[in-house]
């Protein structure tokens, strides 16, 4: 089983333009949480991680994968074409079940900070467990949001991430159908 | 129209822009390069703002297009209709009714809400470009956070003339880390850009870069202690709706000297002299 017998987006335009909308908004407002409509997703993908594969990744893009991921391997590559590296630290995109260390991405550099990674992670799920207070850039007043499934020293590996900023690592986050992101430029403390 | 795709740009090109667009959200106020592609219609008519809308924008999106504050002027016309061949989307001239607003050179006066998405056309968006030619050397300040060379510049206009001579492309802070060229709006319009809730993307296609002003982040008009930035407007009233707080247009009405000021957001003067003719 490789996941190849599954399809892919089944309106691709439109379904990339919605998923690619709420990205835009999810990304504008750090810790709103998202859905993306039905899809069949390769396991261990849930159907929010693949559609936002899916609208962003293709042969111009790096792609790394943890090695949970790889049973999704062939689906990502034939409906993404994504060109898949072993090297993390020169990877586009990344996708990981559970929170990899982010030290081990490309954080882009002081003159192009847009050079950094994005990270595509799979949680426990959103919306139960602990609670996360995110402050920054898009929040008119400071949210909270739940996320289960995060590292005890996330806090404070984001931290680390934000005080690079404007380089920085930005998250994804996905269970589900469900998704958030997280932007360097958002602050996070335990709710 | 079926010979183009959705929204006229390829999916792929779309891909490419929609991950400069996530990148710049996530860097407020950084220029991040992208492929601009060509456009069927000729550099400084918008091509920037024209991709990144055609990159947004969706099936159940409502489009508003303005020039210099008006629906009605040549490049505001040709954009909406662009849109309604090659998207199929809905258009409307309202402010409150659009979710996505492209826009040259002003920002509308009714103010804007959480999830309107505006669209800035940008022929210039490097704010040092007329301080430091060479390109490179501006990225290293802006990487620096260098700015005193605008600074100086701020400065030797105050000492000359008394206060600061720019009136449109008024350089901001955003979110206290880069400096932006808010695109040619005039400095009238820059307060609304600070903690506004809309998303404001800029896109500038002959320069090839994208930006971005997340909702409610702090978009400051540089100045100093003792010379705060201050609003200009003509002191007139809209000689047809009567409006004192909008910015407005001159208009030459003769050759002996006649003119009149007009609201230059002919949607906003409109609603208002709709509102009064009901009453």
């Amino acid at each position: 089983m490789t996941g190849l017998d599954l399809p892919g987006f089944a309106d691709p335009v439109g379904d990339a333009q919605t998923t690619f909308r709420a990205l835009l908004d999810a990304m504008a407002r750090p810790g709103t949480l998202h859905e993306v409509a039905d899809l069949a997703a390769p396991p261990p993908l849930g159907a929010a991680s693949a559609s936002v594969l899916l609208t962003l990744v293709d042969g111009e893009t790096s792609l790394w994968l943890d090695a949970s991921c790889m049973a999704a391997r062939a689906w990502l590559v034939f409906h993404c074409g994504a060109v898949l590296t072993d090297d993390p630290a020169t990877a586009a995109f990344a996708v990981s079940i559970g929170m990899p260390p982010l030290g081990i991405f490309c954080a882009g550099n002081d003159v192009a900070p847009e050079e950094s990674a994005t990270l595509v992670v799979q949680v426990e799920e959103l919306g139960t467990g602990p609670a996360y207070r995110f402050s920054g850039p898009g929040l008119r007043l400071p949210s909270l949001l739940q996320v289960a499934g995060l590292p005890e020293d996330f806090p404070v590996q984001w931290t680390a991430n934000h005080a690079l900023y404007p380089r920085g690592i930005d998250l994804v986050l996905c269970a589900g159908a469900r998704f958030c992101c997280l932007p360097r430029s958002v602050q996070i403390e335990m709710g | 129209m079926s010979f183009y795709n959705f929204a006229y740009l390829d999916e792929q090109t779309k891909r490419m822009v929609r991950r400069a667009l996530l990148k710049a959200v996530a860097v407020p106020g950084h220029q991040v390069p992208f492929g601009s592609r060509e456009m069927p219609l000729p550099y400084g008519w918008g091509t920037g703002g024209i991709q990144v809308t055609a990159s947004i924008l969706g099936r159940n999106d409502v489009l508003k297009v303005i020039d210099q504050g008006a629906d009605d002027t040549t490049n505001a016309v040709s954009i909406r209709r662009f849109f309604a061949r090659t998207a199929g989307v809905a258009t409307t001239t309202r402010t409150a009714e659009a979710s996505v607003i492209q826009t040259r050179h002003r920002i509308p006066e009714t103010a804007l809400r959480e999830g309107q998405i505006v669209v800035y056309q940008v022929p210039l968006p490097e704010p040092l470009s007329r301080l430091e030619p060479s390109r490179a050397a501006a990225s290293e300040m802006h990487a620096l956070g260098d700015y005193g060379l605008m600074h100086v510049k701020l400065y030797e206009d105050i000492a000359r003339l008394g206060h600061v001579s720019i009136s449109y492309d008024y350089p901001v802070m955003v979110n206290r880390r880069y400096l932006m060229a808010p695109s040619p709006i005039p400095a009238f319009d820059n307060p609304k850009l600070n903690r506004s809730p809309a998303l404001h993307l800029f896109g500038a296609g002959r320069e090839k870069r994208i930006y971005a002003v997340p909702p409610y982040t702090e978009v400051r008009s540089l100045d100093f202690e003792d010379h705060p930035f201050r609003l200009t407007r003509a002191p007139q009233s809209c000689a047809l709706c009567g409006a004192r707080t909008s910015y407005l247009d001159e208009i030459v009405t003769d050759d002996m000297g006649g003119r009149m000021f007009i609201c230059s957001d002919t949607d906003y003067c409109a609603e208002r002299r709709e509102k009064d003719a009901a009453e």
